[in-house]
């Protein structure tokens, strides 16, 4: 279809839209069309605009220059109220939900006037269905696996009966199975006519599901495809503008056992937290260990109590055959246990803190930045400039921010802080979440070549193409409990997800 | 139409730059009010920031004051800060200045009338040993039980208060002093006084404390692994956890401190400027140094600056009443005008003001 038949159709066309923040320019003249019944794509590194994009369009920033036109009318959301009565829905990445309150509780929370609660649930019981998303409505929010929340965020918006939905990275918290589900609703309310904006990550499923794409790079619409016709590889260049470095792996024979865990549990600190249960496992010098897993099925508390911040209850941990379970993050630090946590921001670094002091925040110890307590804050800075020149971490300098860098360059800081120190073992959560796909080819190659010269590595991801590329062997995490670990190799999708779905044994043998 | 704008990094210029912009809008909205009152405007600002400083006949009375004020708020203020850092909130430095007062005061009093040399000493121990322990109950508790420290240190201070009370008509009381509530007055008991170090500067050995307790703040926070675990602990507590910080540790640790601090205020307080321990020695330094540790940005440097402005008003305050006949609720009124501007411009250092309209609305 041509340009010009697609804007006559369209149902929702921007043409010109343009906004600036101080010192960037999120979106440069981003003009497109979307089609009724169309799933399309919007694809673009982290920074390219996609957010500042779909948030002008639900009316939740507003535009500099441009306009939109919505079946043939005008169209400029003041907030999102306005945006959902002329039939623009969203359904964000991070849920915004109650863990306290129940399903209909939610949606009517979220809604512009709630119907009676009664005639809400019922309402809510008729949409599950027909769009095959089983929910009870009187269910506790706290209780629900991310795949189930996310359904509620969904239904909030079919049950506003939506021309176009809005949908940011809906799968990353998903199973395969639940992805599955979700494709198929999709393709449901696509033949009814809806119009879906879709934002992700993963190339494969933009492949699958989405019929036409709008590549974003830093804020300009630099083309246009149909992704069905196009390789995975060659729409990862549309976004990045270059080719692609795939990383590679050598064979390395596996050492003798560098960490174990024996029969590990822990109460989660956190209400919504789930306790790990008997957790057992072994990796060798030289492995890269890969845990999926949906999100909030114990990563954390598992990144936790390697990192020293859990103490396990029960079970011992041993690092080269020592007992490790009773360690500080420093004293385990100091015997080569390395960890990089999920969160970068508060976590894994102190965002209103520059590099330097963020580098001395893990490397104090192995990097010896510290005399008798006193500070080495040249050695220090030295430090965070290796890592900012070996990870290609883009930033003026050392002194700036860790808060001031885009998601991906401070990930390269964080993964590179800890590569750097030598780690004997090394434990990531995450490590490639919400980073461009050039800079996840630079953390999963890094990660790569530590295991090959002889580190012990465990990645801890939902992002199972991530873990099918680097790791070794597989395990998952389902309800605080670890599967049987199986090698990577020859692994099929379902097995995958019946591990992640809790069905360990017999399958996955 | 004027509008906002983040600076993607606070500007380190305006950091250091509004302190002065706030003091001169200060005098300038001070002014109107003076003059709206019916008193010359000029003359009452140069009352309060010149005269105690520069005037022939007031200023050597009112100089040494500025030290005398000022010692206490800074080397109360710096010790809160180390812990307001950290996001440990000790409001209770007004009991913990109490407690180390009556514990100094007590050992000296206990060895009166001996002239050892070594009693002077044995009082400043006791006295910071007073506030700490005073401080301690606070930290022990949310430690162990995790209570609010806030509340606890500050329900304290109303518990060393009447503590204050009581000893001061019984335990220290003065035998020779025909009834009187008050201990024996320290400028009698010269191995025991806090006396005046430089003569005519108010310098006595609290404020020497003070200076060194800035400069052992700076270095902490600037140089050493337990000041970055501080500001670490502050900015982002899981991250603190992730590198390694005991949160147990550094909570008794800052609340110790600042305990000891304001308990050193009190004993110097005590032994030298007030002179003895009556039922109302104290005098709100506790929590006057509340605002001073954040006028000075919770920073060494700043905290120091800030007790001196902090002093000079109170000072220059005074003598404007005497000499002008200025209302005191006026006074009270150009100090409040004073953190007002401090605070507001802080925006100046976090954002900058555009004067554009944008393009298109």
């Amino acid at each position: 279809m041509t340009g010009d038949t697609r804007h006559q159709n369209a149902l929702l066309t921007l043409e010109g839209m343009t906004k600036a923040y101080p010192g960037v320019v999120a979106n440069d003249q981003v003009s497109f069309s979307i089609l009724p019944g169309e799933v399309h794509a919007l694809l673009g590194e982290n920074g390219a605009g996609k957010s500042t994009l779909v948030k002008m369009i639900y009316g939740l920033v507003k535009p500099d220059a441009g306009q939109m036109t919505l079946r043939g009318e005008s169209f400029a959301p003041v907030n999102p109220a306005a945006a959902r009565s002329s039939g623009v829905t969203m359904v964000f990445q991070h849920f915004s939900l109650f863990d306290a309150l129940s399903v209909a509780e939610n949606i009517s929370l979220g809604m512009d006037n709630p119907p009676d609660r009664r005639v809400l649930s019922a309402r809510i019981r008729e949409v599950s269905q027909a769009y095959g998303l089983p929910l009870d409505p009187h269910r506790v929010v706290g209780d629900l696996s991310a795949g189930e929340r996310q359904r509620v965020e969904i239904i909030r918006c079919l049950l506003q009966d939506p021309k176009l939905l809005i949908m940011d990275e809906p799968t990353s918290v998903l199973t395969p199975q639940e992805v599955d589900i979700l494709f198929k609703t999709l393709r449901k309310l696509t033949a009814e006519g809806t119009a879906i904006l879709y934002i992700s990550h993963k190339l494969e499923e933009i492949r699958t599901l989405c019929e036409h794409a709008t590549v974003l790079r830093l804020g300009k619409v630099v083309d246009t495809c149909d992704p069905r016709e196009k390789s995975a590889r060659q729409l990862a260049e549309m976004m990045v503008g270059d080719t692609l470095h795939v990383p590679s792996r050598e064979a390395a024979d596996p050492g003798p056992v560098a960490l174990s865990m024996t029969d590990v549990s822990m109460k989660s600190p956190s209400e919504f937290g789930t306790d790990l249960r008997n957790i057992s496992l072994e990796v060798r010098k030289g492995e890269v260990l890969g845990i999926g897993g949906v999100a909030g099925n114990g990563q954390d508390e598992l990144l936790a109590v390697l990192s020293g911040e859990g103490r396990a209850q029960t079970g011992a941990i041993t690092l080269g055959g020592d007992d490790i379970t009773l360690l500080h993050p420093n004293a385990r630090r100091a015997r080569g246990l390395l960890t990089a946590p999920e969160e970068r921001l508060g976590h894994s670094a102190a965002p209103d803190m520059s590099l330097t002091e963020n580098a001395l925040l893990t490397g104090a110890v192995r990097e010896k930045l510290v005399d008798r307590g006193f500070l080495k804050w040249g050695r220090t800075e030295d430090f965070a400039r290796r890592i900012i020149t070996a990870f290609d971490v883009r930033t003026p300098g050392p002194d700036n921010a860790a808060g001031s860098l885009s998601g991906g360059n401070l990930q390269k800081f964080v993964i590179g802080r800890e590569v750097l120190q030598r780690p004997d073992v090394l434990v990531v959560n995450q490590p490639t979440w919400g980073v461009d796909a050039s800079a996840a080819a630079a953390i999963r190659q890094s990660l790569l070549d530590l295991a090959h010269h002889g580190a012990a590595v465990v990645v801890i991801s939902q992002d199972l193409d991530e873990l099918m590329e680097v790791a070794d062997r597989f395990t998952a995490l389902n309800e605080g409990r670890l599967a049987d670990p199986v090698p990577t190799q020859g692994l099929d999708v379902e097995t995958i997800g019946l591990m992640m779905g809790g069905v360990h044994g017999e399958t996955a043998a | 139409m004027i509008h906002l704008e983040k600076r993607p990094q606070p500007s380190k210029f305006w950091a250091g730059f509004t302190p002065v912009l706030a003091v001169i809008a200060t005098m300038i909205a001070g002014g109107i009010m003076f003059w709206m009152l019916g008193k010359p405007p000029l003359e009452a600002i140069r009352t309060i920031f010149w005269d105690p400083l520069f005037h022939e006949t007031f200023g050597p009375y009112s100089r040494p004051q500025l030290l005398v004020k000022a010692g206490p708020l800074i080397l109360i203020a710096v010790g809160l800060s180390l812990g307001f850092r950290a996001g440990i909130w000790n409001i209770g430095a007004e009991g913990q200045y109490i407690m180390g007062a009556i514990c100094g005061a007590a050992v000296g009093l206990a060895f009166y009338p001996s002239d050892s040399v070594l009693i002077f000493p044995a009082m400043v121990l006791a006295g910071a040993l007073g506030g700490w322990a005073w401080a301690m109950i606070p930290g022990v508790l949310k430690v162990k039980f995790g209570t609010n420290e806030i509340l606890v240190s500050l329900m304290l201070v109303y518990v060393a208060e009447n503590l204050l009370a009581s000893v001061s008509q019984g335990l220290l009381k003065n035998p020779e002093g025909m009834g009187f509530p008050g201990s024996r007055n320290f400028r009698d008991f010269p191995a025991a006084y806090n006396t005046e170090l430089i003569s005519g500067t108010g310098m006595h050995w609290g404020v020497a404390a003070a200076f060194v307790a800035v400069i052992f703040a700076y270095i902490l926070l600037t140089r050493h692994m337990l000041g970055f675990q501080v500001r670490l602990t502050g900015e982002a507590p899981r991250a603190a956890r992730f590198a390694g910080v005991n949160p147990t540790r550094l909570i008794l640790f800052c609340l110790g401190t600042s305990g000891a601090l304001a308990g050193l205020a009190g004993l110097f307080e005590v032994s030298g400027p007030a002179g003895q321990v009556t039922i109302d020695f104290n005098s709100g330094y506790g929590f006057t140094a509340i605002i001073v540790a954040f006028l000075g940005r919770l920073h060494p440097i700043g905290i120091l600056l800030a007790g001196l402005l902090m002093a000079l008003t109170y000072i220059g305050g005074e003598l404007a009443q005497l000499m002008l006949g200025l209302p005191a609720a006026a006074i009270q009124m150009f100090q409040g005008m004073l953190m007002f501007f401090l605070l507001a411009m802080d925006v100046l250092s976090h954002y900058r003001i555009r004067l554009n309209t944008p393009a298109t609305v």
